[in-house]
């Protein structure tokens, strides 16, 4: 019995060394109401080196899992981008040296990679992010080390951050433009149906305010998890309903399921079309049911007739890992690269504030591919035109309404009556 | 049978370079790594109790996992965000209040019990109903199993109440510690490791004890130790609870060391993860868990970011081997290979593995 009470003691001093240990130690960190003195203020200091010839930058995409199939062709832009630029002498006269990493699909590893490739990698900047959870899981960690994130695809709004720039669209520059457009159809009834997840139900709550100010019924709302691909129950539900439109906020692969339940249940882009916010040149096809006479908002389409669009349809057809056609976050991504060039050579330089100070100037412009886009020095968003698009036989966009000039961006929707002065206040007092 | 010294001191040296060397020659990012791979650790040492000693395969761990993790994550969400309603729940419905099972986690306290209780009850009440019914082998594996999956389906579809399949992140405050400055981290780092080395020295006691004597024989010979007038099911419902507390208390510091927690860390496949870091470094062993899940998560880390495509494929490889040729995983190939020194004789008698895996469920 001696030998368990003297085990005993041995153990409970080795777990009493090791917790005083870690408390002697808490008494050196900054207790909350502190932080102002020295941890948060002033962020670890950065270690990007530029002396060199080179400058890296990082590249954060999930290669694996379930958004790989989208996510490939944003990281394989990106490399094009870079490649262009560095043939063309660089950033301020550094070649870009790039270093991929993998999400996985998975949020908790996009914030592993983040603080890799800002800590230890001590790259200049970081592209990449497709979902918006990936994009809330980086947040935090470019935040806390004063890194910068460039974020290339079209989200919800309601979000701004020093360290993330925005080239996709946000709600003021793609849901709303594809609900005006079903104001200007005459749709009476929209159903709506999302993946289970922050985009499809932020972006539901927005366009709910919309609906009712624009006098359009929503005559139901139906969730299926991302990773799930079974709509029939929901469809079901859809034809009960009997909508004029359907607005489709699904993401990725589940939108097959919908389509593939869609089509059996008997409807038809003649009785009941659907406009989507995810479905581009690159998905069209690969819904395994002909999606002709469906609509899509989006900033760009491959068939949109601007001067450089030619060059980059053509650069993307030339490039090795090409897929062959382009697509709106593909060129988002691609002028993610340029705006990052351009906002450097006005700094003079790669540091984090001093891009962040040359932004204020609200200067920075781009030829992009969909047209001429201003960076907004304050929510670190871009103009974009407003574009519907209907899918032809060849899995093509036709233009069928655009906006009738670029649409500045308004993450916080401040310039639109109908969202509640008190939710957005909420809403930023969250985020602060 | 190995004297006890040589196990203590083992755990002694991995103490040292746990929580007095790894401090001072990793960087910032490689020790927030180990401080992850130490959580999944010690959930692992909790496997290696139930299935490597106890003959329970546990696939559900997860479960367990989230119970502490999502204490630990709605606590520190309530902290960072303070008087104010968490920001994405304004998000989806800016009005409602906080739900009301949230109300209670705004005190230390309480979190600090949850993590503890809650795991200690499911666990118990779930496992008295298993084991006195009898359920045991593959019907045991599939159950917890599907424990783990539905409750990954319940997170992502309560957006609004859990996050979704988002998560939980961007957490400022660790019970009062700022989790940006460096020397907080470092605290939240050491406590893992120490609660790691704690959990390692708490199944050493009990592998030695007479408890751990009935598990291995109820493992073994669960008829004849009733015969012997032992109730199992109580043997094997004290070794699933205390598997069951280590991995809430994995789950509770991944949270300030990784910074989100998410459905996907706890599912069906995070849960595998977890058994197979096991399996790889030999579930019946002292250190084989601990190390089989570390080195599983170091892979991850590291050949994930050099060859992502590849890396799950040399995951499962590795997985295959180990279960065809090493049967009692990593840690029993010195005793293998010692062996094999001693008698040079190619064709082993059927008694010697036997041999080898009694010694080494003693170790």
């Amino acid at each position: 019995m001696s030998t368990t009470s003297k085990r005993l003691r041995t153990l409970m001093a080795t777990g009493a060394i090791g917790t005083s240990m870690a408390l002697v130690l808490a008494g050196c960190g900054a207790k909350a109401g502190e932080e102002t003195a020295a941890s948060a203020a002033s962020p670890a200091a950065s270690c990007v080196d530029t002396s060199g010839s080179t400058v890296k930058l990082g590249f954060l995409n999930s290669l694996t899992g379930g958004m790989a199939i989208s996510e490939k062709t944003v990281s394989n832009v990106l490399h094009m981008a870079a490649d262009e630029i560095n043939a063309a002498g660089g950033i301020l006269g550094k070649k870009i040296e790039y270093i991929q990493e993998d999400g996985a699909t998975d949020w908790p590893t996009f914030a592993e990679k983040t603080e890799k490739l800002l800590t230890q990698d001590c790259v200049a900047a970081i592209f990449g992010g497709w979902t918006s959870s990936s994009r809330k899981a980086v947040k935090p960690v470019v935040e806390k080390n004063n890194g910068l994130f460039f974020y290339p695809v079209q989200y919800e709004g309601l979000e701004s951050s020093p360290n993330i720039y925005y080239t996709g669209a946000t709600t003021n520059q793609q849901i709303i433009p594809a609900m005006d457009f079903l104001a200007s159809q005459g749709v009476k009834k929209l159903f709506l149906a999302g993946s289970d997840y922050v985009f499809p139900r932020t972006a539901n709550a927005i366009i709910k305010l919309y609906a009712a100010k624009l006098g359009i019924e929503i005559v139901g709302e139906e969730y299926v998890p991302l990773d799930k691909d079974d709509w029939t129950s929901q469809v079901a539900k859809i034809v009960a309903a009997k909508p004029d439109f359907i607005f489709n906020t699904i993401n990725g692969s589940s939108n097959v399921g919908f389509i593939k339940a869609y089509y059996d249940a008997g409807l038809t882009a003649a009785t009941t079309p659907i406009i989507s916010v995810s479905i581009a040149e690159e998905e069209a096809p690969a819904m395994g049911h002909e999606v002709s006479g469906q609509y899509a908002s989006w900033n760009y389409f491959q068939s949109l007739k601007t001067e450089t669009n030619p060059k980059f349809i053509e650069s993307w057809k030339a490039y090795p890992s090409s897929s062959g056609v382009t697509s709106d976050p593909m060129e988002a991504a691609y002028i993610s690269m340029y705006l990052y060039k351009a906002l450097v050579e006005a700094a003079g330089s790669f540091d984090v504030d001093a891009v962040n100070a040359a932004a204020k100037k609200n200067t920075i412009t781009f030829d992009a591919p969909e047209g001429k886009v201003t960076l907004d020095g304050e929510n670190h968003h871009i103009s974009k035109p407003g574009h519907i698009g209907k899918i032809n036989s060849s899995n093509q966009f036709d233009i069928v309404w655009a906006s009738d000039k670029f649409i500045e961006p308004d993450p916080y929707l401040e310039g639109y009556d109908w969202f509640p002065a008190d939710i957005r206040k909420q809403l930023v007092d969250a985020a602060g | 049978m190995t004297k006890p010294w040589i196990s203590l001191s083992g755990i002694g040296a991995f103490a040292v370079l746990l929580l007095g060397v790894a401090p001072f020659v990793l960087t910032d990012h490689w020790l927030n790594n180990l401080g992850k791979y130490c959580c999944w650790a010690i959930a692992a040492v909790g496997i290696g109790l139930a299935w490597g000693r106890g003959g329970m395969l546990v696939m559900g761990q997860g479960v367990f996992f989230a119970l502490g993790a999502y204490s630990m994550a709605m606590h520190l969400t309530l902290e960072t965000a303070g008087d104010r309603i968490p920001g994405f729940m304004v998000l989806y419905d800016p009005l409602a209040p906080l739900p009301a099972f949230w109300e209670p986690f705004r005190s230390a306290g309480f979190t600090l019990l949850a993590i503890v209780v809650l795991p200690v009850v499911l666990a118990g009440v779930l496992g008295y109903a298993l084991f006195k019914r009898r359920v045991k082998g593959a019907y045991f594996a599939i159950l917890t199993q599907a424990l783990a999956v539905a409750l990954a389906i319940l997170i992502s579809s309560t957006i609004r109440e859990t996050g979704g399949d988002t998560g939980l992140s961007d957490f400022k405050y660790f019970f009062g510690y700022v989790l940006n400055d460096p020397a907080n981290k470092l605290m939240v780092y050491l406590i893992a490791a120490g609660l790691l080395v704690v959990c390692l020295l708490a199944v050493w006691q009990l592998y030695r004890s007479r408890f751990g004597e009935l598990l291995v024989a109820t493992r073994d010979a669960e008829e004849r130790v009733r015969f012997l007038g032992y109730d199992p099911a109580n043997v094997k419902l004290v070794a699933f609870v205390v598997s069951a507390l280590m991995a809430s208390i994995g789950g509770a510091m991944f949270v300030p060391i990784v910074g989100i927690i998410t459905p996907a860390e706890i599912g069906a496949a995070a849960s595998i993860m977890m058994i197979a870091g096991v399996a790889f470094g030999g579930r019946a062993s002292l250190f084989g868990p601990a190390l089989g899940a570390m080195a599983v998560g170091w892979g991850q880390s590291s050949l994930g970011s050099t060859w992502p495509e590849g890396w799950t494929y040399i995951l499962g490889l590795l997985f295959v081997v180990v279960i065809l040729f090493l049967p009692n995983g990593l840690s029993s190939l010195p005793a293998r290979i010692a062996a094999a020194r001693r008698k040079p004789d190619p064709q082993p008698t059927p008694a010697a593995p036997a041999a080898a895996v009694l010694e080494e469920v003693r170790s």
